[in-house]
Parts: C-alpha cells; sequence; structure tokens
C-alpha cells in the first residue's frame, strides 16, 4: 500500500514566499520575535551562502547587503498549510496532516487514475508548485518511510517496497528528529543524537545496523522505535483529516498600500493561489469577501471590508480581479491599507452545456464584467432587470441583479406571456422626477398648463381630458398616497402631445409625470 | 486580349499600346508593393450578407420592413407621442418572448416598467443613465499623470470639487448621452445580446446631433456579424447612412382613439366619460438597406391599445 509525503522544507519561509514570489531569486532571512530581540528564524540557500545563520540577531544579518527580511506570518503559513492540504486532497481523499509543511496522503487505488507511481509523486510537486509552494515529494510503502525520505531528499523521490533500509541509509539521523515522531523534547533529542555520537552511528544504515536487544536494553522502546523507522519497517495506520472547505488568503505589508495599482498586483497575487486552491478541489466560488487592514482610517475598527457576490460560481481570477478593481474604484477605502485579507466561499462549478439551437446570450462571466464597469460609469443601483412589486403605487417596481437564466429551447421560447396580444402596448415615457405643473381648471377639467422647468413639456392649451381615476393605498401606514390622474392632449409647437397628468391629493400639487409615446 | 498598332509619322516609330492590359499592369504593380499588400480592390471586397429578420412585435412594421435586421442599426425617429416607445417595447417583448437578452439604455431614465406588458424582465437589462454622481476614482492616474493619493483628504477633496461641479451643471443631457454611448460600447462589446436598445427619445435635437457619425458607424461595425438587433429611437435621425433600417413615426391623421371627439365633441361629454384608448401611428420606412434597392417611400398605419383597455 503506497503512501506519499509532501514536505515543504523551510516551511516559514515557503509560506512568505508563495506570497512574494520575486524574493525567489533573493537571499531571504525570516525574523520571530519582538523587535528588539528579533533573531533569524529560518533562511533560504542564498542567504546561507552570505553566511546567515538560524538564531542571529536582526542588526546582526542586516549588515549583509542585498538580503531581505521578513517577519514570520503566522496567517500566511496557515494558508499555505491550507493549499498544501488542498493539493494532496485533489489526489487523494485520505490526507494526514503531519504538522506545518507535511502532508501524508494514501494513494492506494490512485495508479488506475493517476498513471504509475512516479507519475503520480510528480504531478503532486507539480501541484504543489501551482500552488506556490517549492515542495518534497517521496512514494514508499509505509507512511513513516515516505516522510524521511522526503524530508532527506530534495525533489521526487520513489523507494520500491522492500528496499526502504537500503534507500534510508545514507540519510543523517537528524532526520528522524526534524519532526514530531513522538519526540518533541529538544533535551532528549540532544541526549539521543550524543549517544549516537559516541556509539558511532552517523547515518540510519548504522541505526538500523545495531542489534536490537543491545538496543532496547540501552535506549529502552524509544531506540527500538528509530530504529525500526531506520529499517523502513515501521508500521502504522494514517489519521486521516477532513480538510474544512475553508479558503483564505491573506497578506501583510510591510508599508501601507496607497495606490490602487499596487493593491491590484497583490490581490492578483492573491487571487490566483485562491482559484488555484479552489481548482485542485474542483470548486468555484460565487462570493469573495476582502477586508483591508487600515493604517489610519477614521473607520475605528479600521477594517474596510468588501462583498462581492456573483450569480453564478466562476473560477477566473483576471475576472475578479476587475470585478474587485471596479469594485473598490467605486467604494475607495480611504485610508492605507496595511493588510489585505481575501475569502472565498466555495460552490460547486457551474456545469451548463451550450446548444446550436439556444438563443443568443451574454457569456456568464463577461456579463458580470460589463455590469460592473456598467455601475462604474452610471452609478450603483442604476443598472439591473426589473422586479414589479405587489402594489398599485406609483413606480411599484425595484431594481434588481440582472442574472438571465439559461436559455430555453426555442420551442419553449415560443410561447407568448399572458397579457401580450397582437397589438402593442401604448407605453409611457415617465419624466424623472416628475415636473411640477401649474393647472387651470374649468368646469372641473384642467383647461391649460404650464411647467416652467421642463423644456419637454409644452405649455398650452389641454384640447382633450380624460380623468380623473383616483387611486389611492397604504393610508394605513406611514406613507399612504392619493392622486387623480388625468389623461390630456396639448397643442403645442411640436404638435400634439399626450401627458399624463397628476394631482397629488394629499399636498393639492400637480405634477406632470409623463407622456404618452 | 487585343492590341493594336498605331504608325507615328512624327517619330516613324511603331508605338504599340495596350489599353486593356492596362489597368491589370497596374493592379499587379500596386499589389506588389509591400504597403498595399494587404489591402483589397473594392471589387474584389466581400459581399455583405442578407441579414436575418426577426419579428418586430408589430405585424404592420413587421410588413413594412420585413422585421428588424440581426446585425444592423435600426432607427426609429419621431416627434413626442408618436409611438416611438411603443414600438421598442414591442420589439424588446418580441425578443425576450424568444428568449433572448436584451438591454436598454435608457438615456433619460425615461422607461416605464408598468407600462410594458409583454416584456420578460428577467432577460431585460435596464440601465437607467442619470445624473449620478461620478465613480470617484481611487487613486487613478489622472489624464495630466499625476497620481491621485488615497488619503481621505484628497478623496474628500476631489469628491468636493466633483459635486460642486455636478451641483452647477444644469443641463446634464450631454453628460447622459455621453454615459449611454460609453454604456452601449460596452454592451456591443460584450456580445450575447439579442437586442440593445438605446433610448435617445427626450434627449434634445442639439445634443442628439452632436452625436459623432464615427460613433455610429462603430456601433454598426462591432454589432455586424452578430445576432444583435441595435435599436435606436430618437426625434431625428442621428445616425444617418449608418443605419440599415429607418423608420419615421408620426401621429397618425386620427390622434388616437378619442382624437374624433377633439374637434367637434369636445366638451360634448364630461371628462370622466371619456378615455384614452391608445394611439394611432403612421410609419414611414425612408431607408432600408436591407433589400439592396432604393428604398420607396412606403407607409403603414397601425394602433397601440393603452395597457387598460386589455
Amino acid at each position: 500500500m503506497p503512501f506519499a509525503c509532501i514536505f515543504v522544507p523551510d516551511f516559514p519561509l515557503e509560506a512568505l514566499l508563495r506570497a512574494e514570489p520575486e524574493l525567489r531569486s533573493l537571499p531571504v532571512a525570516v525574523l520571530e520575535g519582538k523587535t528588539p530581540l528579533q533573531k533569524v528564524f529560518a533562511r533560504n540557500e542564498k542567504a546561507r551562502h552570505a553566511g546567515v545563520e538560524p538564531g542571529m540577531t536582526k542588526p546582526q544579518v542586516e549588515a549583509c547587503s542585498g538580503l531581505a527580511l521578513r517577519n514570520r506570518s503566522p496567517v500566511q503559513e496557515a494558508a499555505a498549510h491550507a493549499a498544501l492540504l488542498d493539493c494532496a486532497q485533489s489526489f487523494s481523499p485520505c490526507v494526514e496532516d503531519g504538522g506545518y509543511g507535511t502532508v501524508v496522503l494514501d494513494l492506494a487505488g490512485m495508479e488506475p487514475l493517476f498513471g504509475p507511481l512516479p507519475k503520480i509523486a510528480r504531478a503532486v510537486a507539480r501541484q504543489a508548485l501551482d500552488l506556490g509552494l517549492e515542495a518534497h515529494v517521496a512514494v514508499a510503502s509505509n507512511p513513516d518511510t515516505a516522510v524521511l525520505a522526503a524530508r532527506g531528499f530534495t525533489g521526487v523521490t520513489v523507494i520500491p517496497e522492500g528496499k526502504d533500509a537500503e534507500q534510508l541509509g545514507s540519510l543523517p539521523l537528524e532526520v528522524l528528529f526534524a519532526g514530531s515522531f513522538d519526540l518533541e523534547g529538544e533535551q532528549e533529542i540532544g541526549q539521543l543524537l550524543e549517544t549516537f555520537h559516541r556509539w558511532g552511528v552517523r547515518n540510519l544504515h548504522g541505526l538500523a545496523a545495531l542489534p536490537d536487544v543491545p538496543l532496547s536494553e540501552r535506549l529502552g522502546q524509544k531506540g527500538v522505535f528509530l530504529q525500526q523507522l531506520a529499517r523502513g519497517a515501521a508500521s502504522r495506520t494514517l489519521a486521516p483529516v477532513e480538510a474544512p472547505l475553508v479558503f483564505e488568503e491573506a497578506i501583510e505589508l510591510e508599508y501601507p498600500v496607497l495606490l490602487l495599482e499596487p493593491l491590484a498586483f497583490l490581490l492578483a497575487r492573491l487571487l490566483e493561489q485562491l482559484c488555484a486552491r479552489l481548482g485542485a478541489r474542483t470548486l468555484a466560488t460565487q462570493e469573495l469577501r476582502l477586508q483591508l487592514g487600515l493604517a489610519n482610517g477614521r473607520n475605528p475598527a479600521k477594517i474596510f471590508q468588501r462583498t462581492l457576490r456573483l450569480p453564478i460560481p466562476l473560477l477566473d481570477p483576471k475576472i475578479f480581479l476587475k470585478l474587485l478593481q471596479l469594485d473598490l474604484q467605486a467604494h475607495p477605502p480611504g485610508a492605507p491599507i496595511v493588510k489585505i485579507h481575501l475569502a472565498a466561499e466555495p460552490a460547486p462549478p457551474r456545469a451548463a452545456q451550450g446548444g446550436l439551437f439556444l438563443p443568443p446570450s451574454p457569456e456568464p462571466e463577461q456579463l458580470e464584467l460589463t455590469l460592473a464597469r456598467i455601475a462604474g460609469i452610471v452609478g450603483e443601483g442604476k443598472t439591473g432587470s426589473v422586479e414589479l412589486l405587489d402594489t398599485h403605487r406609483p413606480e411599484g417596481f425595484r431594481m434588481q441583479r440582472f442574472a438571465p437564466g439559461g436559455p430555453q429551447s426555442m420551442s419553449d421560447a415560443g410561447s407568448p406571456r399572458p397579457g401580450s396580444s397582437d397589438a402593442a402596448v401604448t407605453a409611457l415615457r415617465m419624466f424623472r422626477p416628475s415636473v411640477p405643473a401649474t393647472v387651470t381648471m374649468r368646469d372641473g377639467k384642467p383647461s391649460r398648463i404650464a411647467c416652467s422647468k421642463r423644456k419637454q413639456v409644452q405649455d398650452g392649451e389641454v384640447l382633450w381630458a380624460a380623468g380623473p381615476w383616483r387611486a389611492s393605498g397604504d393610508w394605513w401606514e406611514h406613507e399612504g398616497w392619493a392622486r387623480d390622474e388625468w389623461d390630456i392632449a396639448v397643442w403645442g409647437e411640436a404638435g400634439v402631445t399626450l401627458y399624463r397628468l397628476v394631482r397629488d391629493l394629499l399636498s393639492g400639487r400637480w405634477w406632470m409625470e409623463g407622456t404618452y409615446d | 486580349m487585343s492590341s493594336f498598332v498605331t504608325a507615328a509619322p512624327m517619330l516613324r516609330r511603331p508605338v504599340v499600346s495596350a489599353p486593356q492590359e492596362q489597368p491589370v499592369f497596374v493592379f499587379k504593380r500596386f499589389s506588389a508593393m509591400p504597403k498595399l499588400a494587404g489591402v483589397t480592390s473594392a471589387s474584389r471586397l466581400e459581399v455583405r450578407p442578407t441579414p436575418e429578420m426577426v419579428p418586430s412585435g408589430i405585424a404592420e412594421i413587421d410588413a413594412l420592413a420585413g422585421g428588424l435586421p440581426r446585425g444592423c442599426l435600426t432607427e426609429v425617429c419621431g416627434p413626442a407621442s408618436s409611438g416611438r416607445t411603443s414600438v421598442l417595447l414591442a420589439a424588446l417583448a418580441a425578443a425576450t418572448q424568444r428568449q433572448e437578452t436584451c438591454a436598454l439604455v435608457d438615456t433619460t431614465d425615461a422607461f416605464d416598467p408598468l407600462s410594458a406588458l409583454g416584456v420578460n424582465f428577467e432577460r431585460l437589462l435596464w440601465i437607467r443613465c442619470c445624473h449620478a454622481e461620478r465613480r470617484r476614482s481611487f487613486a487613478k492616474r489622472s489624464s495630466c499623470g499625476v497620481e491621485a493619493s488615497l488619503s481621505p483628504r484628497s478623496v474628500e477633496k476631489a469628491g468636493g470639487v466633483r459635486s460642486a461641479r455636478n451641483d452647477n451643471s444644469r443641463n446634464d443631457n450631454p453628460e447622459k448621452v455621453e454615459q449611454a454611448l460609453r454604456v452601449t460600447d460596452l454592451l456591443l462589446q460584450s456580445g450575447g445580446f439579442g437586442m440593445v436598445a438605446i433610448d435617445l427619445g427626450d434627449v434634445p435635437l442639439q445634443t442628439a446631433r452632436r452625436i459623432p457619425l464615427t460613433t455610429w458607424f462603430r456601433f454598426q461595425r462591432v454589432v455586424e456579424r452578430t445576432p444583435t438587433v441595435l435599436f435606436v429611437i430618437g426625434q431625428i435621425p442621428c445616425a444617418q447612412t449608418c443605419a440599415a433600417l429607418l423608420l419615421r413615426l408620426q401621429p397618425g391623421n386620427k390622434l388616437s382613439a378619442f382624437s374624433s371627439q377633439l374637434s367637434v365633441k369636445n366638451g360634448a361629454f364630461p371628462a370622466h366619460a371619456q378615455l384614452f384608448e391608445g394611439l394611432h401611428v403612421k410609419g414611414e420606412l425612408l431607408r432600408s438597406r436591407v433589400e439592396r434597392k432604393p428604398a420607396a417611400s412606403v407607409t403603414a398605419a397601425f394602433t397601440t391599445k393603452a395597457a387598460w383597455t386589455g
């Protein structure tokens, strides 16, 4: 039963490099601790060549030219570990969480799906790289051997069954203590290593060759357990975890961001990582939540939040980025940004298939982008579809998000809606807002109107009038309304025009509501 | 190829000319020039296919113009109360009943959903161009290249300047028309719409005339070879020759169902005994490029019914 282990060396450093991949070409050191007592916690190979060692203080390493220093970020480490779990879950449902930077997965039954073991191992490494993590991947017949091989060998390693001890023999003893094999105490680890060194044991091959009984007499069960690990003979069952479907990425900035362009640059990285993680789990998202930590905001919470809801699940970081850009242009945070937190609500991807005989319909992704751009031009709430309300109140409708459903077949499309007939319906063109009018009454009906503020409304004699059509409603509430409607024909310079004239019975004022056209 | 020989008495040398080969020779020579290699001669331009026609929702207009052409610009013009909006709503109703996604760019925010019977609102995108405050720029580079800061002070300052400018601007029609054209551009570029309608019905004549012809030409080029019907209503023809179909509407001889009462019976009945039942509309086909022949000035008349007449 094969197992694979994904191990990310220098995990705190990799978590940071995942957010800032351009630092991979530079010497980088990760600092831990509070400001005056910060010490180097991890560093990359280039920093090691520059003489940076763990435990050095910040003033010591600042002397190295070109060295990039970053503070350890628990938020980014959590996100990176979640990404590692997503990577493993995309290959196997049985995944064991081995702590930050280590994941073990059961590959039983995966060969028919993904191919032979070396191919699976390479695919796992490639998937981890797509998620921004340079990982070591090892495949072995038992999980502990896979973990030791992943810690000890770089790149992809596949240990054939039965050759565990032979392959692991060259590894130093320190790989046994790099993780948590129930040997947590540093003092105990130091004593064991010192004992092995005094015996002349330098690698796992030497430990495996020790006789069992004398080793047990001197080191007890821990010694026997370590020897079994070195021989590749330890066997255990995986403790699988159910990785929660939480997709969050965050980044803490060294310097506050003032402009949209650098913010978009950072958002693009986070979105790409989020989409890669969602894609690894075959998911999409229908809701993006952006939280920006502000430096000097007037908001007392110093958190700026925006939520982007989509009518359909999407998985395109470019679309998301453009939507967020347009949203932030319309709703600026108002203060410099020091922290970015982006979360995606997972949703099953949209399953749709186009048809040859379906009526034209815009692509949902493109439509969302277009709607956001249009909202940036005409303003928010000025675009959408109409929802008629169950009321006789004038303007009895409200705007709602435009989300045309999937196209139906043409046979269904041909059926007319109820209320439609052969003759066209006379349309009313509304004046928004309504135009106040001065009306002269004669014999109980309007005889002349005058509207000084609107050029479209012609002043003149009323040729014909029909009405009044009285309507009222909501009198049982504070927003009651009552009005008389008149349909009038007015003779003006451009000929005869038909208007709807309204008298508000509550205020007694006259309004021109619109024109029939 | 025929050639002929003429004697030139002064030069005493025969002159050979090939007048019929000369254009071919010139064409070959020009086509061999690298700068003109990609230029297609007018005689070899592809013939534009006849557009597909879709029902307009009014049988009389379909009989007059054959329907509305897809991939073309259709323009309906006329004065107020001439039935332009009724024709637009009928076209939108027909398109949405065909399950097509439609968009209405409402320049003056005049659309009344309550009178749009038959329109499937789920498939109609309504864009209300209005005098909204302009979007605040978030750290956006201004045209002069100066970067605007994100600090609250700068945002307030910028917003304050804009609001003052908006308050001072009394006539916002050009701004609305500009919004409408930009929105239309986005919609057409997005693609997939069965009909995109622009309502310029209340836009003043001088503003409508200022719309550059290149804008309409660009729109026409964008919708070409797409199934989109670009529908424009206005008081006057704006798109000029870019419109493949141009209809002018006028109030009919009988202004409306009540017009017979105007001259002789006005005052004979009380107002509450009269009812506005609809409009009589006279449509005139001014231009139609669909059939590729000079359009005769033909007319049609139809009646619209008020929503309450059933």
